[in-house]
């Protein structure tokens, strides 16, 4: 292997700090006591007390969290299904179109996504009458649409490096494919479900532009939110609401990663024992 | 017409900023050790999961004319005046490189581990300086790395409207903003919908450049 000198290193650790140092700023100054965010003047946790007090802040958390909960599940079911159909179906005529048409909101412009969405829900409003107006249950069918091609991708890739002769022995020994389904290739890909779950209930607890799009009057979500507070200049709430979601998703990553660590390694030293 | 040509212009030179930035990362990750290898990638994929929107607000703080920055460099007295920065194209550069820098680092990762490094050996036994390695053998390998990373980059990048319009000025014309204004604020849905047309026309190119180097990548694996 040819020798890496320092010109790697270097360019990394900047690369790095490029990448943290934003966040760790929001953090450090969410302890501040100024309302000016950027000029330090005490310690204080006076913000975190703020926000939990503005009522505004927490029912707009509330409804965000249960329109995640409800979309990623959602996303879930038909994300998996779709992924299913696409790698065990076998080469049928209408294959990569409908590949296509999984993974195209995954680089789609979400004010195309939002817009359209919301064309469609004014369409069939008009059409029978639901949805009836915009609100949850807009925003939940928005949210499960765009994470469902996110659980897809998931899915499907575990689903191609999956070994399929387990199916077949389970079919070979009389299994019905529903039993097949349930006790062989649902454990199999049990972690990519919960890593799509998790990607949906992030994605959608974090969506502005196609939320805005779809909501309607009394279902603001968090991020609609923090965007009215944020265009008006920095907030020291934001920063202590900011500190709160990056501990949170920071705590659950390194757990998330440890796991699948340890996991690993113990199958390596399960494969070391065999071979 | 011009905010679409502006919104390609600032995703385009984005993108390759990005990958300037990106590839001698991801390259540092693929050539550590497997278990720091992973410790790595986690701290690339750790700002990813968190919101989008407040690493934006990030960079409000960052930027702005009495912000860390400027404190910083007004202390130090390398400049006398504080630097306009915020609610410039500048500041889109900068937001958009900073969210999508893990779209470019991923894809590319994935390539360059999978790199045989039998191959550079065999280059380097030839003689050649592992500069020269670099250009003949690991970049054209990377190829299908590099145009997947920045088409995950470019891509979102033009139809963005929370970057410019939170760290852009109010001339910075970028398409998603436009489409948002329309909508919006001028109530035009008509309008706002022949743009989003025009949008999806001016991806149809980029997306299918995806495909085939995904195509490309499967069949060489």
């Amino acid at each position: 292997m040819p020798r890496n000198g320092y010109f790697l290193p270097i360019v990394a650790v900047l690369g790095y700090a490029f990448l943290y140092a934003p966040i760790i700023s929001l953090i450090v100054y969410s302890f501040n006591e100024s309302q000016l965010v950027t000029v330090w003047s005490g310690f204080s946790t006076k913000w975190y007390g703020k926000l939990l007090q503005d009522s505004q802040i927490l029912q707009a958390a509330w409804l965000s969290l249960k329109i995640a909960f409800t979309s990623a599940t959602l996303a879930l079911c038909l994300g998996t299904l779709a992924a299913l159909v696409l790698t065990r179906f076998g080469k049928f005529r209408i294959k990569s179109l409908l590949g296509g048409m999984v993974t195209a909101p995954l680089v789609m412009p979400e004010v195309i996504t939002g817009l359209s969405l919301l064309l469609l829900f004014i369409a069939m409003e008009s059409l029978f009458g639901w949805p009836k107006g915009r609100g949850i249950t807009t925003l939940i069918l928005a949210h499960t649409t765009f994470c469902m091609a996110f659980v897809a991708v998931v899915v499907q890739s575990r689903l191609v490096r999956m070994d399929e002769s387990l199916e077949e022995a389970a079919q070979d020994l009389g299994a019905t494919p529903l039993r097949v389904f349930t006790d062989v290739t649902l454990p199999v890909i049990s972690p990519a479900l919960v890593s799509g779950w998790l990607l949906a209930f992030t994605l959608s607890l974090d969506d502005l532009v196609i939320s805005s799009f779809v909501s309607g009057p009394g279902s603001t979500t968090l991020p609609m939110v923090i965007f009215s507070k944020i265009r008006l200049g920095l907030n020291p709430e934001v920063n202590a609401l900011a500190t709160i979601i990056i501990s949170i998703v920071a705590l659950a990553v390194f757990v998330g990663g440890w796991r699948a660590f340890s996991v690993d390694k113990k199958r390596n030293a399960v494969g070391a024992q065999t071979e | 017409m011009n905010a679409y040509l502006n919104s390609i212009k600032i995703a385009l030179i984005s993108t390759i900023i990005a990958l300037l930035i990106g590839y001698p990362i991801a390259y540092y990750i693929a050539r550590s050790s497997e278990s720091r290898r992973n410790m790595l990638l986690m701290l690339i994929i750790l700002p990813f999961w968190t919101s989008f929107l407040l690493r934006v607000y990030a960079w409000i703080g960052f930027l702005k004319s009495n912000g860390l920055v400027n404190n910083f460099l007004l202390q130090t007295g390398l400049i006398s005046q504080p630097l306009v920065m915020l609610q410039t194209d500048f500041a889109v550069y900068i937001g958009i490189v900073y969210n999508y820098l893990p779209f470019m680092i991923l894809p590319l990762y994935a390539n360059l581990v999978k790199l045989d490094s039998t191959l550079l050996e065999a280059a380097s036994d030839l003689g050649a300086r592992p500069i020269v390695t670099f250009f003949t053998v690991t970049l054209p390998l990377s190829f299908p790395g590099i145009i997947a990373g920045s088409m995950l980059v470019l891509i979102p990048a033009i139809g963005e409207f929370v970057i410019p319009s939170l760290l852009g000025g109010p001339d910075t014309l970028m398409i998603g903003r436009v489409l948002w204004d329309e909508f919006f604020p001028n109530r035009d849905w008509p309008v706002a919908s022949a743009l989003a047309i025009v949008m999806l026309v001016v991806f149809v190119i980029p997306i299918m450049i995806l495909r085939k180097a995904r195509g490309a990548q499967i069949e060489v694996h």
